[in-house]
Parts: C-alpha cells; sequence; structure tokens
C-alpha cells in the first residue's frame, strides 16, 4: 500500500484499495460448512466468476458480501470498508425473473431505484438525478424504451436495465447473481459484453456468480470454484482441469477445453439452482 | 309498485341545495381529507397486492366500531382499536401471500360476526348501525373530524418519511434488501399506516365499502400511467373525486352516500381500464419498430 505522506493519503489508499477482500472467511448451517478458510481480493478492474454446485454457497457468499449474511467467522470488505457502510460501492445484479406487466414502474424508475430508492422521505425529481439516469440507460442502450413499464420489456431488455440499476450510484463492485438465467444466446453476449465494458472504462471489479461459465469465458480473470464445503481459487486453466475438479467433488470429472469453450462431463446431477431468493424469508406483506 | 320517478327522486334530489351544502361542510372536508389519504395508500395497497387485506382490516374496525356504540364509548377510537388490531396480527402472522389471505380469511368472518352481535345488543338509533357498514354522509361532527385530522396526518408523515424504501421494497424486495432497504422491518410499519387509514375510511363510507377508496382509485390510476408520479396523482385525484363527488351527489337523499362514491370510483376504474386496453394495443411510447406492438402478457 501507498505510504505517500501528502494529505490526500487517505484517498490515494482508498482508490487504491483492493475491490473485495474475504479474509479467513467461513460459513456454516447448523453442522454443514459452507466454506471455510477463504481467503480472496479482487482487485479493481478484476472479473472473477463464481462458480459451483447447488447449494455450495454462492448465494450465501453474495449475501454476506452485501452485509446480509454475517460470517461465522473472518472479514468482509468492500473497496476497504465493511460491507454496510456504504451501499453506493456495490452494484448488484440479480437473476432474470418475471416481473408483472403491470408493476408501476418505467424504466427509467427502475433505475432511479438503484440511485436513491433506499433512502428515507419522497424524494424531488432534479435534473442531476434525471441525467444520470439519462447518462446510464444510454450506456446500455435502454434510452429507447425508457419510458416503457418494465414488465412489459423481454428478458434480455430487462437484464440490460438490471445492469444500468447496478451501475447508476457509480459501484466499485459489481456483483452479478446468475444474470445470464433464462436468457438467450444473443442476450447474454450483450449482458456480459455491458459488464466487462464497464470494468475496462470504469474498472469497477466483477464477481459474476454463474453456472454456465462459456458465455464469459472470454472475459474471465480468475474463477472461484465452490464445491463440497471446499474451494479452489485461479485462473480458469488452475480450476477447471479434470484433476481439480475430480478432486473437489471427490469423484472422477472430465473437463474438456474445446473450441473456445468447456465442457464439464461426469457432475453429480444438482436440480436447477434458479430459485434462490437473496431476501430469505423476508415477503412482502 | 313504486313510481320510478319516486325512486329517482329519492336517489337525486337538490330542492334546498345550497342549504344542504352549509350542513355537510365537515363532511366535505372529510370526504377530501380521506380521498387524500386514500389516493396515497392505495398505490402501496395495489403494489403490495393487500386488497383482501384491507376488507378485512375494515371488517375488523367494524367490530371495534360497534362495540364501542354498544359500550357507548367514541366510535372513531373503537374503530381504530380494532383496526390496528387487525392489521398488526395479518402484519405479524402473515409475511407470505398465502399465509396471509387464510388469515384474513380466517379473521373476516369473525370480525364481522362480532360487529353483528355487538349491534344487535345495541338499543340505540338504527341509523348508527347502519352508518358503521355502509356510512353517513351527515354523521361526521367537529370531534370526529379533529380524530380523522390528526390520523391523517399520522398516516401522510408516516408515508412520506417511508415513501421511496417502501415503493422498493413493494416492487422488488430482493434488490431492496441488497442496497440496505430494512424490507421485513417496513412490513409492519406499513401495516400499521393502513390501519389507522381504514379505521378513518370505515367513518365515512362504511366497512362494507372501504376498498372503494383503498383500492380502486389506484388501480385504475395504474392502468393508464406506469410513472410513479403521474400514478400518485392520478390516485389522489380519482380518489378526492370519488368522495368529494359522493357526498355532492347524496346530498338531497335519504340514501347512504357509500353507493354513490362506490359508482364514481367504478365507473373511473371503467374508463380507465378500457384507456389501458387501448394503450397495451397501440402501445406505450415511441419506440423503434420492434415495440410497436407490446407483448400482451397478463
Amino acid at each position: 500500500m501507498s505510504t505517500r505522506t501528502t494529505p490526500a493519503v487517505t484517498d490515494v489508499a482508498y482508490a487504491s484499495a483492493p475491490a473485495l477482500v474475504l479474509r479467513d472467511a467461513s460459513l456454516r448451517y447448523g453442522r454443514r460448512h459452507l466454506w471455510s478458510g477463504l481467503n480472496l481480493q479482487v482487485e479493481p478492474g478484476e472479473f472473477l466468476a463464481v462458480l459451483g454446485s447447488n447449494g455450495s454457497g454462492k448465494t450465501s457468499l453474495l449475501r454476506a458480501i452485501l452485509g446480509l449474511q454475517r460470517l461465522d467467522t473472518g472479514t468482509v470488505l468492500v473497496a476497504g470498508h465493511p460491507p454496510r457502510q456504504r451501499r453506493d460501492d456495490i452494484g448488484y445484479v440479480p437473476q432474470q425473473r418475471h416481473v408483472d406487466p403491470l408493476v408501476p414502474l418505467r424504466v427509467r424508475d427502475v433505475v432511479g431505484q438503484g440511485l436513491d430508492g433506499h433512502r428515507w422521505g419522497t424524494g424531488w425529481p432534479g435534473s442531476g438525478r434525471r441525467r444520470k439516469i439519462e447518462a446510464v440507460l444510454d450506456a446500455v442502450g435502454a434510452t429507447p424504451f425508457a419510458d416503457m413499464p418494465i414488465g412489459l420489456l423481454s428478458g434480455g431488455e430487462q437484464q440490460r436495465v438490471r445492469i444500468a440499476q447496478a451501475l447508476v450510484a457509480d459501484p466499485k463492485l459489481l456483483l452479478c447473481d446468475e444474470p445470464l438465467l433464462s436468457l438467450d444466446m444473443r442476450s447474454q453476449r450483450t449482458v456480459t459484453a455491458l459488464v466487462d465494458r464497464r470494468r475496462r472504462t470504469s474498472n469497477t471489479a466483477v464477481v459474476f456468480v454463474t453456472h454456465e461459465i462459456n458465455p464469459v469465458l472470454p472475459y474471465v480473470d480468475r474463477v472461484l470454484y465452490l464445491a463440497g464445503a471446499q474451494f479452489r481459487v485461479g485462473s480458469v486453466e488452475q480450476v477447471l482441469n479434470s484433476a481439480t475438479l475430480s478432486e473437489l467433488y471427490d469423484m472422477p470429472i472430465d473437463v474438456i477445453h474445446t473450441g473456445g469453450r468447456i465442457v464439464v462431463a461426469g457432475l453429480p446431477e444438482t436440480p436447477s439452482d434458479a430459485h434462490h431468493a437473496l431476501a430469505g424469508a423476508g415477503g412482502v406483506a | 309498485m313504486t313510481d320510478p320517478s319516486d325512486i329517482w327522486h329519492r336517489i337525486f334530489n337538490y330542492t334546498d341545495y345550497p342549504q344542504l351544502l352549509t350542513l355537510v361542510h365537515n363532511s366535505l372536508i372529510a370526504g377530501a381529507i380521506l380521498g387524500v389519504v386514500g389516493g396515497l395508500i392505495s398505490t402501496f395497497v395495489i403494489k403490495r397486492d393487500l386488497p383482501f387485506a384491507v376488507h378485512g382490516i375494515s371488517e375488523l374496525s367494524f367490530a371495534g366500531a360497534s362495540g364501542a356504540l354498544l359500550l357507548g364509548v367514541n366510535v372513531v377510537v373503537g374503530s381504530l382499536a380494532g383496526s390496528i388490531l387487525a392489521a398488526v396480527v395479518i402484519g405479524a402472522l402473515g409475511n407470505r401471500a398465502r399465509d396471509r389471505n387464510s388469515i384474513i380469511g380466517v379473521l373476516m368472518p369473525f370480525g364481522l360476526g362480532l360487529g353483528v352481535l355487538f349491534l344487535a345488543l345495541y338499543k340505540g338509533r338504527a341509523a348508527n348501525k347502519f352508518g358503521l357498514l355502509t356510512g353517513q354522509i351527515v354523521a361526521v361532527d367537529t370531534p370526529q373530524l379533529s380524530w380523522l385530522v390528526v390520523t391523517s396526518a399520522i398516516v401522510l408523515l408516516g408515508l412520506a418519511l417511508i415513501w421511496r424504501p417502501l415503493s422498493f421494497a413493494s416492487t422488488d424486495p430482493d434488490l431492496a434488501a441488497a442496497r440496505g432497504v430494512p424490507v421485513a422491518a417496513l412490513s409492519p410499519v406499513f401495516m400499521l399506516l393502513l390501519g389507522l387509514a381504514v379505521a378513518m375510511s370505515v367513518q365515512i363510507v362504511g366497512a362494507l365499502l372501504v376498498l372503494s377508496i383503498l383500492v380502486t382509485p389506484a388501480a385504475a390510476a395504474m392502468r393508464v400511467t406506469a410513472s410513479p408520479l403521474l400514478g400518485t396523482l392520478l390516485s389522489v385525484v380519482f380518489a378526492v373525486g370519488s368522495t368529494v363527488g359522493g357526498i355532492l351527489l347524496a346530498l338531497g337523499s335519504s340514501i347512504p352516500i357509500s353507493p354513490y362514491v362506490t359508482t364514481i370510483s367504478f365507473t373511473i376504474y371503467l374508463a380507465c381500464r378500457l384507456i389501458g386496453a387501448r394503450r397495451r394495443t397501440r402501445g406505450w411510447a415511441p419506440l423503434p419498430p420492434a415495440h410497436t406492438q407490446s407483448p400482451t402478457t397478463a
């Protein structure tokens, strides 16, 4: 870390702080360990893919980074601060799910919620706020449907809006929780390209939870693989190979790299891990 | 057989209208206040899918009011007590929609039954009893109006304070939680505000027809716009139009106010649905060609 003795030293330290630090983190439910001894550092602009079997604690990891889930041991720091301290440091992109066409929100309102929806009071529409929203809508190519009700958009368009919503507060870390699920190939490419562009232009770190590595393969710097209460961190080649995965799952698994794609054969059958809710039991009443 | 023109005269009768108007001064103010509160809170009732809860709370509010009538204490206090009790129970026990609906379904007949019991035991004016169910036009006296003003002030202040996080939590609870909105804590707070609003409405339109003020305005507004600001404004205009319009129309007649309010409210809803249906087939906004045919998922 920089040891310059200028008055701006804290700013310098802040700007160069890792986007995400997990130190000796562990989490368990009852007696079942999800993972323990997890040490991880994600630098600004880095793209980390989080892979793993159903129930391996991918969503719990995201919840811990968001400060919604207390770790059993260890610490989380987002851009040098505990997660609940600076909400705007994290942008969160959830998986696409059905939005009722009657939900009374236009695309621009959804993005606005990402900016100040968590603040108390009614808020007043201002030109600064509007400009921020317009800019981020433009960046994801959502300007043409900015006044459409969100529920009338296609899944791919909704995810573009979700990315705009996550980026509008200018986060240092972008958390994506299966954002490609139930999207067609073209939309998957659009969404991943948008995420990649953001980290290149603004140096935003990306933690991308996915069960399918291939759509993000061109962009991934490192992989975190969670399985069977263990984990591996490293480059795609270091983690996604037959030896490592066989060790993680404790059964023979074949990983084939072919034509720029990765095919994993022999994984234990798991039900679709599509519909997990981040908010847990907190329903709407 | 009753002469049809006689029936017409009982429904719409405007002899001595100016004198009558001064008599219902309080009721008009009450109607307007109620319209503002109803219009605002109904937007959240729709967003959070709570119309059935409104119905359930109103029946317990009715039980509380009729209990108060029987005991000879302030009816507004009774109505508030019943309402808040119901709101708290529904809020505490029914986090999931399925749970919530069955709890309401269980509470509602119980509340209505209690109310009927209290009214059967009550030996006072029959109009008082009927008024609790269907509303009374000239029933609003000055102390009642002060209760109404204070309660509405609480509801409006509360809503203003939690407006943005409540909207966020109502439309996207997962993301709201991720952004630090106390989603679970907002729910009982809103139920409490809703309970207060219901208790107020019961005074004017009666327990049976509360839905026309606390549900219909926003349900209508959201058919024609997805803009939160415009939707909220329209909802308030619709609600105030229904209550004040209903009082003005009901003035010379011997009929309770509620059929007038509900009819105006329903007419507005029908009109909004028609406009909304047109909008859906013709598109919402100027769009590139791919979007001119909006998907028609229901």
